[in-house]
């Protein structure tokens, strides 16, 4: 190569990066270049036209000064000026300039453009490959907009160059990416297959990353590329390592067009046609012996080719999933790297054997590998290798090797990455449910697993043991007596406290019998942590403590002692608070039925599908968990089950599909004027037909407790109401806005028949006679026997478990949804007033955007409860709502959400 | 599809960058900074490749420099090691023997020399005879470029 290439005479250039590599601090560097841009400028502002090879090297310092991090924020338009240079290294620096700094500049992009066309049209290969990479490096829409139909036809010309064609096929390939809907191939789809055929093999290269990724999308369109494929990828690998002159790499045939073939085919199933897949498994198969063969080169390039290849191929044998042959071929091939010396073939080797596993005709072939595999586990030096392996140790894991892989990963957890360690935990948690054959071991693996890693136990881990010993009673009596054993140690985990706490409280008689734990050995050791523990572990302690109280009636004169003691009782904080003055008197006052009824032991868990599996997941991202995951799923059936929630609120009973139609006339009154006064018969007149001006003020109090209700010349009917439950009182005030006496004044609450059937109201009569100026009052108790909105209890919950009802709450008629344009004020106080006016709980750091609103309550009615969750997303540019809301009952969602879609 | 190539030194100074995908510039400084931590925080013996977020890297150490690809999950690990390292040898019989400094010094080049091999993040050609034909063209015309130059002076 020529040396005086190099430089090309750019001496200024060269200059200022020798100055700049001088500067000894940050602080010279920034004040050498601020030196250089005000010299730039001030010559790309100086009146003398300058020429082209100094305009030139000025975008090139500018280049160079971006790329160290500076920002720059002109030089654009003389970069556009080198564009239409005749010189081609000025074409070649603009090109290369806005490549890297385009600007979204308007006015500038058509100017950029007007040069690629000029470039295009120009016949000029070497002009035209420029233009191309520019379009592609740039690749915005303006730009696909401009060019993406005259791309194609440079592509399939028959007089175009092949280093054009190639260009062309890349650059269309990045137009694609960004915009499909400007990339229509439609007539050339099938002379662009045929570019598979290519003469030259630079051409088939480019053109088979295209390919690639149109088959992608339009697979159907392309699949005469499969035979195509086959027959090239057939040629090469049976062509002699220098029949390809210079696209052997290493004594490698074509080993990126090689992986690029088998790669598309990727995007197909077998071959259908038996002569083509006869020809591809024996390409496959010709593969998999060069791999046995002795190497051509000891250089590391061509083993790394060589196994590039191999890797794709036997990506293909898993895509297909159909030959049991190749796949235990495969599979012994991997096995052999996962013994090599090179660190990236064994790495690449557990990897792709993660994907082996999990296909029926290699899942035995991979496990014979198990102790090489757990092997890697202890003794790769990298963690990265480390990772791959007890993925696969994962993906591997079946009935037959579960007790020896989970014993493994968990020896492992002792010592294992902080990185990685979270993972580790649920994967074991995850393989000791699915694999549990006695739960007794699978109570012991969680155990460990807190009593090693405790810290990485997530909240979905030991909510999920206590679900599967509540669920299964055959486990009780061991869990309860294991974590006791457990809680032994001196130092135990906070975690292992809650498992304790709550396990004990439930089953703690199933041990009781053992003097060794009877029930004061049993709270005193429970109580020996309590101070020890966060604020929500003394919590769950406090209700295990009220649970011992029912099962072992001896322990209550010491447990009482200590909810009676004022740390407990005048606890500064409220719900520790709350609970010990509750239990407290709870214990005190209540009958020993009504206690044994209140404390009764948990129902069992419904089954669904594990949150921790879920967890995981979320986690690795969809991909990561492996088709096994997805599989297994399927192939175990429900066993998978429970999530991690135990709240008993949320447990709804299935309910009567009550209509809540009623609830728009139960505006509580719908004043009928009637009797004698033949005055008043005319009171509400003016204001119209009562009913609707009513319903209109009766929205209002969706959100609100007090307030008017009616209001004309004559008359204000003013509301006062308290909810407690499924028990409300409703104040009427009725004021005689006259200075007249109101005679026979007379009232009757009128509902639609059905709100009576939802609501029993019992009112109270009142004098008929309202003095002028005065105000009357009438109470009415009602009583809510299906679901009322007003009848909301707050429930306060965490983000997670927030999410978790939020999920479990999936079915379609469970949610109700509206988007509507702002009524009212958007204004977050006033937001928050109303929603909490709801009655409903309002839940911060919930909601991933501090701007919407979730709450979560408990509709109280006399035979049931429905949990409803709320999620009030404003979008305030638009002046809009998105209102969703969950309940446990199907109609509650809809009229919920049509209602309070009024208020905001 | 690569999505980005990043040359950087020992010292932690990127020497080139290459981004195949539409990334902010903060993004870009945030994701560079990110890398060179952990690649350079690697020992020699180690694996040649890393999950990071959700691509794949791929990176090898020439002499003072480091070269660092983003692939992303379908892409193959190898063969984009060969990449690079087919990268390393158009650089090197271009410059002879290259060296860090010529890539400081005739970056431009640098960049030249990636476009004619890698477009969009894929491979345009892997021969090393026409990749190098290309600048040579190139360079050849700019030598004309130069002749005239002269000539116009002379006149």
């Amino acid at each position: 190569m020529p040396a005086v290439s190099k430089g090309d005479g750019m001496r200024g250039l060269a200059v200022f990066i020798s100055d700049i590599r001088n500067c000894k601090s940050k602080e010279a560097e920034i004040k050498r270049i601020n030196k250089e841009l005000a010299n730039i400028r001030s010559k790309f502002k100086g009146d003398k036209a300058l020429d082209g090879y100094s305009k030139k090297k000025y975008v090139c310092k500018l280049l160079f000064i971006f790329l160290l991090g500076h920002d720059i924020d002109f030089g654009h338009m003389e970069a556009v000026n080198l564009l239409s240079s005749n010189k081609y290294t000025e074409k070649q620096i603009g090109y290369l300039f806005i490549s890297v700094l385009v600007n979204s500049n308007s006015e500038l992009i058509r100017l950029i453009n007007n040069a690629i066309k000029n470039d295009l049209s120009s016949r000029n290969p070497t002009f035209m490959c420029l233009a191309l990479h520019c379009i592609a490096n740039v690749g915005s829409r303006e730009m696909a907009e401009a060019f993406a139909s005259e791309i194609p036809r440079i592509l399939v010309a028959g007089d175009t160059m092949d280093s054009v064609k190639q260009s062309a096929a890349l650059c269309l390939l990045r137009l694609y990416k960004t915009s499909p809907d400007l990339v229509l191939m439609g007539e050339w789809t099938s002379r662009v297959v045929h570019l598979l055929n290519d003469q030259h093999m630079g051409v088939v290269t480019a053109a088979i990353s295209l390919i690639t990724c149109l088959s992608q999308k339009n697979p159907d369109e392309f699949k005469t590329c499969v035979s195509l494929a086959v027959s090239r990828l057939s040629r090469i690998v049976s062509s002699a390592s220098t029949d390809l002159q210079d696209y052997t790499y290493y004594f490698v045939p074509a080993p990126w067009l090689s992986c690029k073939l088998l790669r598309l085919l990727q995007c197909y199933p077998p071959p259908e046609d038996g002569a083509v897949k006869g020809r591809l498994v024996e390409c496959l198969e010709t593969i998999l012996n060069k791999a046995q063969e002795p190497p051509k080169s000891k250089k590391v390039q061509h083993s790394n080719a060589k196994n590039a290849i191999l890797f794709e191929a036997i990506s293909l044998i898993i895509h297909y999933d159909s030959e049991p042959n190749l796949l235990v071929r495969a599979c012994n091939q991997l096995g052999q790297f996962l013994q090599h010396r090179e660190t990236n073939l064994r790495y690449l080797a557990l990897e792709s054997m993660c994907t082996l596993a999990s296909s029926e005709f290699s899942h035995e072939a991979v496990k014979t590998h198990i102790e090489t595999v757990i092997n890697a586990l202890k003794t790769e030096r990298d963690v990265s290798v480390r990772q791959r392996a007890a993925d696969l140790l994962y993906a591997m894991c079946d009935r037959s090797n579960a007790k020896q892989i989970v014993a493994e990963m968990l020896s492992y957890l002792e010592t294992a990455d902080y990185s990685i360690r979270e993972e580790m935990v649920l994967k074991v948690a995850i393989l000791a449910e699915k694999y549990a054959v006695d739960y007794s071991w699978y109570v012991d693996t969680i155990l460990n697993l807190i009593r090693i890693a405790g810290d990485y136990v997530s909240e979905e881990v030991w909510y999920r043991v206590i679900q599967i010993v509540i669920n299964r009673d055959d486990v009780q009596g061991y869990a309860a007596k294991t974590v006791f054993e457990a809680l032994q140690a001196p130092a135990c985990h906070e975690n292992m406290v809650k498992v304790g706490g709550y396990i004990l409280g439930e089953f703690g008689n199933l041990i009781a019998g053992d003097p060794r734990s009877s029930p004061l050995v049993q709270f005193n050791l429970l109580h020996s942590k309590f101070h020890l523990c966060s604020v929500p572990t003394r919590a769950l302690l406090l209700s295990a403590y009220i649970k011992f109280i029912n099962l072992f009636p001896e322990t209550k004169a010491t447990i009482q002692e200590v909810l009676r003691c004022d740390s407990q009782i005048r606890n500064s904080d409220v719900e520790l608070q709350q609970r010990a003055v509750e239990y407290l008197k709870l214990s005190s006052i209540a009958s020993t039925d009504v206690l044994a009824t209140v404390l009764e032991e948990m129902p069992p868990f419904p089954e669904r599908e594990s949150s921790i599996l879920a967890k995981l997941k979320k986690k690795k991202g969809p991909g990561a968990v492996s088709v096994t995951e997805l599989e297994d799923n399927k192939r175990e059936g429900g066993e998978l089950n429970g999530g991690g929630d135990r709240g008993p609120d949320t447990a709804s009973t299935p309910s009567p599909s009550a209509d809540l139609l009623g609830i728009r006339s139960a505006a509580p009154v719908g004043p009928a004027p009637a009797g004698a006064g033949s005055l008043l018969v005319d009171v509400f007149s003016e204001a119209g037909p009562a009913a609707p001006s009513t319903r209109r003020h009766f929205y209002r109090f969706v959100c609100k407790n007090n307030g008017v209700l009616f209001e004309n010349q004559l008359l204000q009917i003013g509301i006062k109401s308290e909810y407690r439950q499924n028990l409300g009182r409703m104040y009427l005030f009725y004021g005689n806005k006259t200075s007249v006496q109101f005679a026979s004044f007379m009232f009757c609450v009128v509902a639609l028949l059905d709100t009576w059937l939802q609501l029993n109201v019992q009112t109270k009569q009142v004098e008929p006679l309202v003095e002028g100026g005065a105000q009357i009052q009438q109470v009415l108790n009602i009583e809510c026997l299906t679901d009322f909105s007003d009848f909301f209890q707050p429930t306060e919950m965490a983000s997670n478990d927030f999410f978790q009802r939020w999920k479990q709450l999936s079915q379609p008629q469970q949610e109700a949804q509206k988007i509507f344009k702002a009524n009212h004020s958007m204004d977050t106080e006033v937001l928050k007033a109303k929603l909490l006016g709801l009655g409903t709980a309002l839940l911060d750091n919930v909601d991933p955007n501090p701007e919407n609103f979730v709450c979560a309550g408990v509709i109280q009615t006399k035979s049931q409860q429905v949990g409803c969750l709320l999620r009030l997303e404003p979008n305030a540019q638009a002046q809009m709502y998105r209102l969703t809301l969950r309940c446990s009952k199907d109609s509650v969602s809809k009229r919920l959400c049509e209602l309070l879609a009024q208020q905001f | 599809m690569m999505r980005f190539m990043l040359l950087f030194s020992r010292q932690g100074k990127l020497r080139l960058q290459k981004w195949y995908t539409a990334t902010a510039e903060r993004d870009k400084k945030k994701m560079v900074r990110e890398l060179m931590q952990i690649v350079l925080a690697r020992k020699p013996k180690m694996c040649s490749f890393l999950e990071w977020r959700d691509l794949k890297i791929v990176y090898k150490r020439y002499a003072s420099l480091y070269f660092c690809c983003a692939i992303e999950e379908q892409d193959n690990e190898l063969i984009t090691l060969e990449v690079i390292h087919r990268f390393v040898e158009l650089l090197d019989k271009y410059f002879g023997s290259v060296c860090e400094l010529d890539i400081i010094f005739n970056f431009e080049k640098a960049y030249f020399i990636l476009d004619e091999f890698l477009m969009g993040g894929e491979i345009q050609d892997t021969s090393k005879k026409s990749v190098l034909k290309a600048i040579e063209q190139s360079d050849l015309l700019q030598e004309d470029c130069k002749e005239s130059h002269t000539k116009i002076f002379a006149l």
